[in-house]
């Protein structure tokens, strides 16, 4: 019998005692709302009238034709509200806090995008709020480090380990672990104890059922390939969900290969990964032989993490989803690619996935149809795709 | 019966109370971990709790993770403090576990691990990441060699704590207040609350670690349970002492058994 929280064997509930009874409070919270009717019209009203969902389903047309292969859609999710599709996973899990009682929320952040969409949820529902980021990450996304503050959120710079993802959800976890009475930690990926994978999944979900019902309507049929990219996997596993009993659809997650699977600079968990218990999750991490987490690095400060969520680690397992990894320099040509084609700056980690989209069009027919999910748009990326093209941006003007 | 059970079993025909330092392997090299470990025992640790270094060490405070840091910095690894535990126990017949989380158990190979413990002479781990309800991750391998999982009990474990108690071995880990290691000038857990539902159902001995960080504060905490665990503050002595801490450390022990004694 498959327990509950798990995914064949990976997910479960590996936190410390101290957590125990928050993670089962949170559980029961959850069995409790997420098929109430109260608690799912306020979520939906909140998608149409602050995120501006439905977000649009757009046809690629230059992209397409100059492929010549497979046509491609865009999943708009960068033009939801704070810019990315991390809102919709917020704007639940904050009306679940405020249900529980709670009164602050914390959370991880890598991009700064999951900071800014919790920052701004606080702000609506007028709770403390407190992001953790690494150090690093704050230097290359200090754009959004101020729109945090602006909201109202209380930033914290980590400095320990690789100043990157990973050291921010630790630091969110001790803070958890201290706080836990009156504080709500709002995880931003389909990762971490049980039930935040299921539940941060439940929230994304929406992504791939717009999608279907978009597609169907425009095309009459579902698509051939949905494409997504892939750091803990949220955004991958809203578009994933609802094809997964869909055989004929294939399942695309782009990881981040950073300077190349085979240099030690990369956050490619798929391609390189094994198994282990990490960050509340048995899942697939880098890690050394004697399960020492990797420093990991990509471009992308979104999938710069060296693990992944269970529920892609299984459907890697079972061949039900593909994983490519993608450079760097692919994901930049694919940033500038975009940007030319169809006047779509993409953020840098939906770049990865746009990429793996560039590669396998061209060897589809010109009837068949490919998703990509664009999680988040580029603003936020302009000046550090400049940094590396060695473009002087002079922003004292 | 195990190491521990006897510690505790000859601790409480004394009347005493058990005395648990804790060091993490390694900081600032073996070479020093190996002189701490027997000099501890000697200035009166009852059990020694020895750290396995870990990149991500969640469960710990600054003093902890800096160590922990350091440690793996100067190339500590599990195989090399299983040749350390080899050495101690040519020193030594007082009972010695390991804390560590439950990755570098997972990945190092859970029967490989243990069999280690064994044949090295560990008898108990201490897994701050590996709740009750996972505990199967590693209970049925580790009582087959002979080594116990010490269970952890929170402040915040309130109801849970029956389903814990029940069926542990050696000790229980108390956790003193919510939070990570590290010192805390103060305590807020009602202490008398807090060990007197343990205490309704524990069949063993109880031990609370976490922030006790002085003579006075040992004393006092002593006063509610079984043993008292004392990390940071020893850590933080080797921080600023490195090889050098040994006397420092060993006469801090001292002082820690000399009023939980009394």
């Amino acid at each position: 019998m498959q327990k509950v929280g798990r995914y064949g064997e990976y997910g479960g509930q590996y936190v410390p005692e101290t957590l125990m009874n928050a993670v089962h409070d949170l559980e029961a919270a959850y069995e409790k709302y997420r098929h109430d009717p109260e608690f799912l019209d306020e979520l939906h009203r909140l998608y149409r009238e602050y995120a501006n969902r439905p977000s649009m389903l757009y046809y690629a047309r230059r992209m397409t034709e100059d492929l010549g292969g497979a046509k491609i859609y865009l999943k708009r999710e960068d033009l939801n509200h704070t810019g990315a599709h991390k809102i919709n996973n917020v704007l639940g899990q904050i009306l679940l806090a405020k249900r529980m009682g709670k009164k602050r929320v914390i959370a991880e952040t890598g991009a700064g995008q999951h900071g800014v969409a919790t920052a701004t949820a606080a702000a609506l529902f007028n709770m403390d709020c407190e992001v953790f980021m690494g150090v690093k990450d704050m230097e290359r996304q200090s754009m959004n480090v101020y729109r945090m503050k602006l909201l109202g959120a209380k930033v914290t710079g980590v400095e320990s380990g690789t100043g990157t993802l990973k050291d921010a959800i630790n630091e969110a976890m001790r803070d958890w672990a201290t706080n836990v009475d009156d504080t709500y930690y709002l995880i931003g990926s389909v990762m971490g104890p049980h039930p935040y994978p299921m539940m941060v999944r439940d929230f994304q979900k929406v992504i791939g059922e717009e999608i279907k019902s978009q597609l169907q309507e425009r095309e009459g049929r579902l698509p051939d390939c949905v494409i997504a990219c892939v750091g803990g996997g949220s955004n991958a596993m809203g578009a994933f969900y609802d094809f997964i009993p869909d055989k004929n659809v294939r399942l695309v997650g782009a990881e981040a290969a950073g300077k190349g699977v085979d240099t030690a600079l990369h956050a490619a968990t798929i391609a390189k990964g094994t198994p282990g218990i990490f960050h509340g999750m048995k899942s697939l991490f880098l890690q050394n032989d004697e399960g020492q987490i990797a420093p990991v690095y990509s471009i992308s400060a979104g999938l710069d993490y060296p693990g992944i969520g269970p529920e892609h680690a299984e459907l890697h397992r079972t061949g039900r989803a593909e994983y490519v990894a993608i450079t760097d320099e692919e994901a930049v040509q694919a940033f500038e690619y975009l940007s030319r084609m169809e006047g779509i700056i993409p953020a840098i980690e939906s770049a990865h996935a746009v990429s793996a989209a560039m590669k396998i069009a061209p060897h589809m027919k010109k009837d068949q149809i490919i998703v990509i999910n664009l999680s988040g748009r580029g603003d936020k990326d302009v000046a550090s795709i400049a940094k590396y093209r060695g473009v002087p941006l002079n922003e004292s003007d | 019966m195990n190491r521990i059970e006897r510690k505790f079993a000859s601790l409480e025909e004394r009347g005493e109370k058990a005395l648990i330092p804790f060091v993490t392997a390694g900081d600032p090299n073996l070479e020093t971990t190996e002189k701490l470990v027997p000099a501890m025992l000697k200035a009166g640790a009852d059990l020694v709790e020895i750290g396995v270094p870990f990149s991500d060490p969640i469960a710990e405070g600054p003093v902890i993770q800096k160590a922990s840091k350091r440690a793996l910095d100067a190339g500590t690894t599990l195989v090399k403090i299983f040749d350390l535990v080899r050495s101690l126990r040519r020193k030594t017949d007082e009972p010695l576990l390991l804390m560590l989380y439950i990755n570098c158990i997972f990945r190092f190979g859970t029967e490989r691990f243990f069999q280690l413990c064994a044949e090295t002479g560990i008898d108990g781990v201490i897994v701050p990441d590996l709740p009750y309800e996972e505990r199967e991750e590693i209970q049925g391998t580790a009582e087959q060699y002979g080594v116990i999982p010490i269970r952890m009990i929170a402040p915040t474990s309130r109801e849970r704590i029956a389903m814990i108690a029940a069926g542990a071995k050696g000790f229980l880990y108390c956790v003193s207040s919510t939070g990570v290691t590290g010192m805390r000038s103060r305590f807020t857990t009602n202490f008398q609350e807090f060990f007197g539902n343990i205490k309704k159902y524990a069949e063993i001995p109880a031990a609370v670690g976490f922030g006790i960080s002085s003579p006075e504060q040992a004393k006092q905490m002593a006063s509610y349970c079984d043993g008292v665990i004392v990390g940071s503050a020893i850590v933080d002595i080797v921080a600023r002492e490195r090889e050098n801490s040994v006397p420092k450390v060993a006469d801090f022990v001292t002082s820690l058994k000399r009023v939980i004694t009394k």
